[in-house]
């Protein structure tokens, strides 16, 4: 047998249904006060801190994480439910989603004890932002090659290089990074490379903005020039955090985010189309619909294998790479049946507005987080071919 | 391949493995397998396991029975196991005794109607019912003029056949029924019609198709680690490697469609939107995967995968030709579309969300 690939049809449990009508409740009332309109995903000041701290009142941050840390000590398939609810509405998450997501699993695993207890509370409060800095201008997906260096110094560590493609590294507050510790050994090209936490908004650090091709201005150039690191901040080995960020990788591959970023398009054209479509509507929207609803059963999927305590690093990475193949060309499907629309559809003008921001949006889903090469390698290899 | 799940469905896998080996099976022109196929299938009451044991059957759960169609699809079983499964099930569902013996369900197409007529005979022509050659008796679904349902078991020598084929090179037949008088006949329990029936067939039929995608990924994963070309192995090629993993993202998805359809079904307390949403949508997305997927695994075979004497063609045109049952994936579609667009656009996602 080669690859035992499994999908099991995991369902979410009944203390999912009612926090699943908590999170719309809250949304719905969010929207009525005017914080964020859903029908707007190519809004600007996607940074809404007030947000951000309501999030965490409900107890929606740090869903997962032991609660003497400031967490719920609740299942993923809970926070499952809080994650694409929000997506779905298109709430501004970009605060806090990082941390949650991501930041602080890290943290939880390797940050010694006076750390989590400073930073882990706030980011179940919602009042702290994350920024992930792996790439270099010229590393990005061969991750190892990343030469922003580490050197040892008295009490700690001075940095100097260049992150980019930093995705909200000009309002975060930490930044998880890898710098170079070590060179490479022969056996191992992936040695030499740390972990470290960062504390931004300091001297020594520079954000520059970078304008993207959506006119927003979410991802940065992070430029280090003799920033001070303390030796309290290395997360996990030094020169050994190739070990350490495949498993986290499972977590950050299969989610909700990773397949319905363009999703409120295919809303919008079924209220285009309205009650009564004709047949190449009904066809296009069917088909449309059975792709998501299969897309959401597998990662539901590895989400209910996680939350068992196994890891499906090869399941994530079919999820990450169908998910976002598919949520790249939603756009353009949705463009293909939209061109027969009624002129007086009434939101037409909404319809239009979207698919101009998620085609403009489209080209990143397969690059951001794993490019699709580099998921399909990750599988080549799960099925044993490399 | 995944593991079985029951012990319903290690027997089968264990049948499949002894006396449906792809290797034989190809080489026998004259289709001596098939007998004692059958034969050990029906010992085991594979074939009646939806079969409730007060009517001859071996009253197997819902589940279980799905994961023996799965099985059947990994192996790409070309005999009426299917569709013996699915006509017990349907006389099942109007406490109808099973005969002995192969059956097939009539009609086998959303678009087809069998019409049962005031005298009690009924009427119509069913195309591409499959295996309907073989089969000694029918499940026939039939409307009545009211529009009443029914559900009959008809002797198939009563009924005029036009032998097909279907891509597979399974039966894949015609079916007239001329005032056919039913060996037995009883109404659809209420709520019961032609869709259930379909999407029941269609969710079959999709069990199969990721079934057989499985085995197609697991003999292409294969072949490229064997297959030396340009002094290499022909795995080693990223550009294999990158279709290899596509296939892999295709089965993943007829797999996971399949098997949530399967469970949704075999728990369902009522019939509901939710419930054909999972039907439907295991329907067209196995079958678009079948497509992309037996493409790519021909791609990665060349020119051996396109022989007669190659294995390959067994699975992938078997995972082609189950598209066209119990209705198409461009069917479903509209019909899910229709449903999508009825509720409105704001009970789209409470609707993709509801489990």
């Amino acid at each position: 047998m080669t690859a035992a690939l499994r999908f099991d049809p995991i369902r979410l449990p009944e203390k999912c249904e009612q926090l699943r009508k908590e999170v719309r409740a809250f949304l719905a009332e969010e929207i009525a006060a005017g914080t964020f309109d859903p029908h707007k995903p190519n809004r600007e000041d996607t940074d809404v801190p007030e947000f951000s701290r309501k999030v965490g009142e409900r107890g929606w941050l740090g869903m997962t994480w032991p609660k003497q840390y400031g967490g719920h000590e609740r299942s993923f398939l809970e926070r499952y439910v809080v994650t694409e609810e929000m997506r779905v509405a298109n709430a501004p998450t970009r605060r806090f989603f990082v941390a949650d997501r991501q930041s602080g699993p890290v943290l939880l695993k390797y940050a010694p004890e006076h750390i989590k207890m400073d930073i882990l509370p706030r980011i179940c409060r919602g009042e702290v932002c994350f920024a992930i800095g792996m790439s270099e201008p010229n590393s990005g997906s061969d991750l190892f090659a990343a030469k922003t260096r580490a050197t040892k110094t008295d009490g700690g560590y001075l940095i100097n290089g260049t992150k980019i493609w930093t995705s909200s590294a000009h309002i975060a507050d930490y930044m998880i990074a890898i710098f170079r510790t070590s060179p490479p050994t022969k056996e191992n090209r992936r040695h030499g490379l740390t972990q470290f936490l960062v504390k931004m908004k300091q001297p020594g650090i520079q954000v520059n903005p970078i304008s993207q091709i959506t006119g927003q201005k979410e991802f940065n150039e992070v430029v280090f020039t003799d920033f001070f690191v303390p030796d309290d901040h290395v997360l996990g080995e030094i020169d050994g955090a190739w070990k350490q960020a495949t498993s986290e990788l499972a977590y950050e591959r299969s989610g909700p985010e990773r397949f319905l970023e363009t999703y409120y398009v295919l809303t919008e054209l079924v209220r285009a189309v309205g009650n009564n479509p004709d047949t190449r509507s009904a066809e296009g929207i069917g088909r449309l619909v059975a792709q998501v609803h299969t897309m959401r059963r597998m990662s539901v999927s590895v989400a209910g294998m996680l939350q068992a305590g196994k890891e499906p690093v090869v399941e994530a990475s079919i999820v990450k790479d169908i998910g976002t193949v598919w949520e790249q060309q939603l756009p353009h499907r949705v463009r293909d049946l939209a061109a027969f629309v009624e002129e007086t559809a009434t939101n037409r003008e909404t319809l239009e507005k979207q698919l101009d921001f998620a085609i403009k949006t489209a080209p990143k889903l397969t690059i951001q987080g794993g490019t699709t090469e580099v998921l399909r390698g990750i599988i080549a290899r799960g099925l044993g071919l490399r | 391949m995944a593991e079985s799940d029951n012990i319903v469905a290690e027997t089968a896998e264990k049948i499949f493995a002894d006396l449906a080996d792809a290797q034989t099976i190809n080489r026998d022109q004259k289709g001596e397998w098939k007998a004692p196929l059958w034969q050990a299938l029906t010992e085991a009451g594979l074939p009646l396991s939806w079969v409730g044991e007060d009517c001859g059957g071996s009253g197997a759960s819902l589940a279980e029975g799905f994961s023996v169609l799965s099985a059947a699809g990994r192996f790409a079983v070309a005999v009426p196991l299917a569709e013996t499964m699915l006509a017990g099930w349907l006389l099942a569902q109007a406490k109808i005794a099973s005969p002995d013996g192969e059956m097939t369900v009539v009609p086998a197409s959303p678009k087809d109607m069998i019409t049962l007529n005031a005298d009690g005979s009924l009427s119509g022509r069913a195309r591409n019912v499959p295996f309907a050659k073989v089969a000694k008796h029918f499940a026939v679904l039939a409307n009545d003029a009211k529009g009443a349902v029914s559900i009959a078991l008809v002797d198939a020598a009563k009924c005029r056949i036009e032998a097909g084929l279907g891509l597979g090179g399974d039966h894949s037949d015609t079916v007239t029924l001329d005032k056919v008088q039913p060996a037995a006949i009883k109404p659809a329990p209420k709520g019961f019609d032609q869709t259930r029936l379909m999407l029941m067939g269609g969710v079959a039929r999709s069990l199969q198709i990721a079934g057989a995608l499985e085995s197609l990924l697991e003999i292409s994963v294969r072949y490229s680690n064997e297959r030396v070309a340009f002094e290499k192995k022909i795995s080693k090629f990223q550009a294999v490697q990158h279709n290899l993993a596509r296939l892999a993202g295709e089965s993943a998805a007829a797999l996971a469609a399949a098997t949530s359809a399967a469970d949704a079904v075999a728990n369902a307390t009522e019939f509901n939107d939710e419930l054909f949403l999972e039907a439907a949508a295991a329907k067209i997305r196995c079958a678009e995967a079948a497509e992309k997927g037996s493409g790519i695994a021909h791609q990665v075979h060349g020119a051996i995968g396109f022989t007669s004497e190659h294995i390959l063609h067994r699975y992938s045109l078997r995972a082609l030709a189950w598209r066209d049952d119990f209705g198409s994936e461009s069917y479903w579609a509209v019909e899910l579309g229709k449903l999508v667009c009825d509720r409105g656009a704001d009970e789209l996602w409470p609707l993709v969300a509801s489990r």
